[in-house]
């Protein structure tokens, strides 16, 4: 295994249901991903991307097969386990942005720093929110910001715990083009700063921030091809 | 995830639902609260209870006509007429029983007293000098029937300092029962007993005026008192009673005996277990009522849980442990539990000082059943956090997070 790969898996299925209603979501699935690239996954709907999404970002393990996660083979690690992983390093976005209604936005970027023993949480938690330029709406509850900055809410909280890669599904799936530009930027210029970064995606427009993007289909990768 | 962040999200969850957490509190509020006013109460009848049989004197031994149990069938203390003034003159013989050192029949019924002001119905005793020594009693002013006054049928009467109050009356007056005139001759000490079955509420009047003018001339005698040397004694005063009785009865064989005598360590126990059984009773539906409060916080705490898996999909995506989610649950149904608690033992205690003032119930709260309860109410909270908390804490993260 090379040294600067971040994520590698090796045949990965993932089956949902039994008998009649069983499901290969991901049927012999292997992909490379180095530190410090960015890559989009496309797809139709149901293809697996989210499936993939899950696997990825330890939120869900495979049926079978292998998934190395920073030199470490997180394939089989349990559920506590896969909580430390997540916290420590792995930043999400989420397409319905899944921020709490009744948290402010700092305290909402704070979030993920009370699983872990950091002092500080505030500095840290404002730090991230003037990386995605919100620093004048740190107070606002989710209900008062638009989509598009909800979203860079959702990024900073993603960022705050300075994680190694960062998983975004769908991330501009429920935002208008602009605000979806906005988010996209944000995207890019984690990439250029040197943080490794999966989008997933069926838009094509979205793709392009990606250096690489991978095709799936019917839970199989269907071809590379380098942007 | 620390304690006190913990608290802080319970707090913030508890008060974004502000109506129904005041609810479900109220729940365990009224639980515990009715566990320390029942016991409370409970507590204080047994206390007066037994204040006031041993005020008696624990050297008192009570001797009733019939048995209490009859080939099987019971015949009820008392039915039957077969004690006498004979018998009283048996167990005054101080040869065969040497250690009885007071008796005192009595006869009793409620009868109305006139005096020169007012009227006032009471309980008249008739007995004899020995009544005093009986029932642990002195005299305030005057004096106390005297043998004469038993031989010559004499109309006087003693009275109570309650009696004597309501009445009007003091020594030397003159008071009608039954349109016949008593004088007063004597007025009871007060021993410091109120409300309902005062002791202090009484007429004693000498026997014999009462069998043959007050209670129709029947001669019969309900009760004979008996006062052992001493509280070491009550045993051998027992055996000799029982002995002498057998003899005047002109019974053989024990077991039909046609009198009971029971003693006051008896009656203070059986009024005891009476009272004990009592406050078992209320106490336990005041608990089922507590139980009934803690299902409440489990049905809220499922409701929440449900409420809120979106967010427990999160928090666990951003990387909170299966314990974590635990302990957050466990603290919300706690913190539920335990603030309806603190208040429950307030609302208790409010109880136990407004009812005595109000009516005439006594309460005694003592520290025991306060911090049982209150420790009930927290475990309760425990109990029934768990179910909602392990099943938050067994979520799994990708369905928790498709739930919108
Ligand atoms: N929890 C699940 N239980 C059963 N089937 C599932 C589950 N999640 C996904 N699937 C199935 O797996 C396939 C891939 O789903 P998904 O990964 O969500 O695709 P995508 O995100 O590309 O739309 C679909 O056929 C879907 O119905
Ligand atoms: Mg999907």
């Amino acid at each position: 295994m090379e040294t600067d790969d971040l994520i590698r898996l090796e045949s990965i299925t993932k089956i949902y249901g039994t008998g009649d209603a069983m499901v290969a979501a991901l049927r012999d699935f292997s992909l490379t991903v180095a530190s410090g690239e960015s890559l989009a996954v496309m797809g139709p709907s149901g293809s697996g991307k989210s499936t993939l999404m899950n696997i990825l970002g330890c939120l869900d393990t495979p049926s079978s097969g292998r998934y190395w996660f920073a030199g470490q083979d997180v394939s089989r690690l349990n559920e506590t386990e896969l909580a430390h992983v997540r916290n420590r390093r792995i930043g999400f976005v989420f397409q319905q942005f899944q921020l709490l209604s009744k948290l402010s936005a700092w305290r909402n970027v704070e979030l993920p720093l009370l699983y872990r023993s950091v002092g500080d949480r505030r500095r840290l938690a404002l730090q991230a929110l003037e990386q995605v330029g919100l620093s004048d709406r740190i107070n606002h509850r989710p209900g008062q910001l638009s989509g598009g900055q909800q979203q860079r809410v959702a990024i900073a909280r993603a960022l705050v715990t300075d994680p190694g890669l960062i998983l975004a599904d769908e991330p501009t799936g429920n935002l208008d083009t602009a605000s979806s530009r906005d988010v996209l930027a944000v995207l890019r210029e984690l990439n250029e700063q040197g943080r490794t970064i999966i989008i997933i995606t069926h838009d094509p427009e979205v793709a392009p921030v990606a250096k690489r993007t991978v095709h799936v289909r019917d839970g199989q990768l269907v071809d590379q091809v380098a942007a | 995830m620390s304690l006190l962040h913990t608290i802080e999200t319970g707090l913030r969850s508890l008060l974004g639902h502000r109506l129904r957490s005041v609810l479900t509190t109220l729940g365990i509020l009224f639980g515990v609260a009715a566990v320390i006013a029942t016991v409370g109460i409970g507590q204080a009848s047994s206390d007066s209870v037994t204040a006031r049989i041993t005020s008696l004197g624990t050297n008192l031994l009570t001797i009733s006509a019939g048995s209490t149990v009859t080939s099987g069938v019971f015949g009820g203390a008392g039915s039957a007429t077969t004690l006498s003034m004979a018998d009283v003159a048996g167990l005054q013989d101080r040869q065969s029983a040497p250690d009885i050192v007071a008796v005192a029949p009595v006869s009793q019924g409620r009868l109305s007293l006139v005096s020169a002001s007012s009227n006032w119905s009471t309980t008249v005793s008739g007995s004899t000098e020995g009544w005093l020594v009986t029932n642990t009693r002195t005299i305030n002013s005057g004096t106390f029937i005297n043998a004469n006054d038993v031989a010559t049928r004499a109309q006087v009467i003693v009275l109570g300092s309650t009696t004597a109050a309501n009445l009007g009356a003091g020594v030397g007056d003159i008071v009608m029962v039954r349109q016949i005139p008593f004088q007063v001759i004597g007025v009871l000490a007060a021993s410091g007993g109120q409300g309902f079955g005062n002791p202090d509420d009484l007429g004693v009047v000498p026997i014999t005026t009462a069998q043959d003018e007050l209670f129709g001339g029947s001669g019969s005698v309900q009760r004979i008192l008996l006062s052992a040397t001493s509280a070491s004694t009550i045993g051998s005063a027992y055996l000799e009673a029982n002995q002498i009785l057998l003899q005047t009865h002109h019974i053989q064989d024990p077991s039909q005996a046609d009198f009971t005598i029971t003693t006051q360590t008896q009656v203070l126990s059986t009024a005891q277990a009476v009272t004990q059984t009592l406050t078992i009773l209320l106490a336990s539906v005041a608990a089922i009522s507590l139980l009934v409060g803690g299902i409440g916080v489990m049905n809220i705490m499922l409701v929440s849980v449900t409420e809120r898996t979106s967010e427990i999909g999160l928090r666990k995506a951003l990387g909170a442990t299966p314990v974590d989610l635990f302990r957050q649950f466990v603290i919300e149904a706690a913190m539920l539990t335990a603030v309806g608690g603190l208040l429950g033992v307030g609302t208790g205690l409010a109880v136990g000082y407004v009812v005595p003032r109000a009516a005439n119930i006594a309460v005694t709260i003592t520290p025991l059943p306060v911090l049982v309860a209150v420790g009930v109410a927290v475990a309760v909270g425990l109990v029934f956090g768990v179910y909602p908390a392990l099943r938050a804490a067994r979520l799994a993260p990708i369905e928790a997070l498709r739930a919108q």
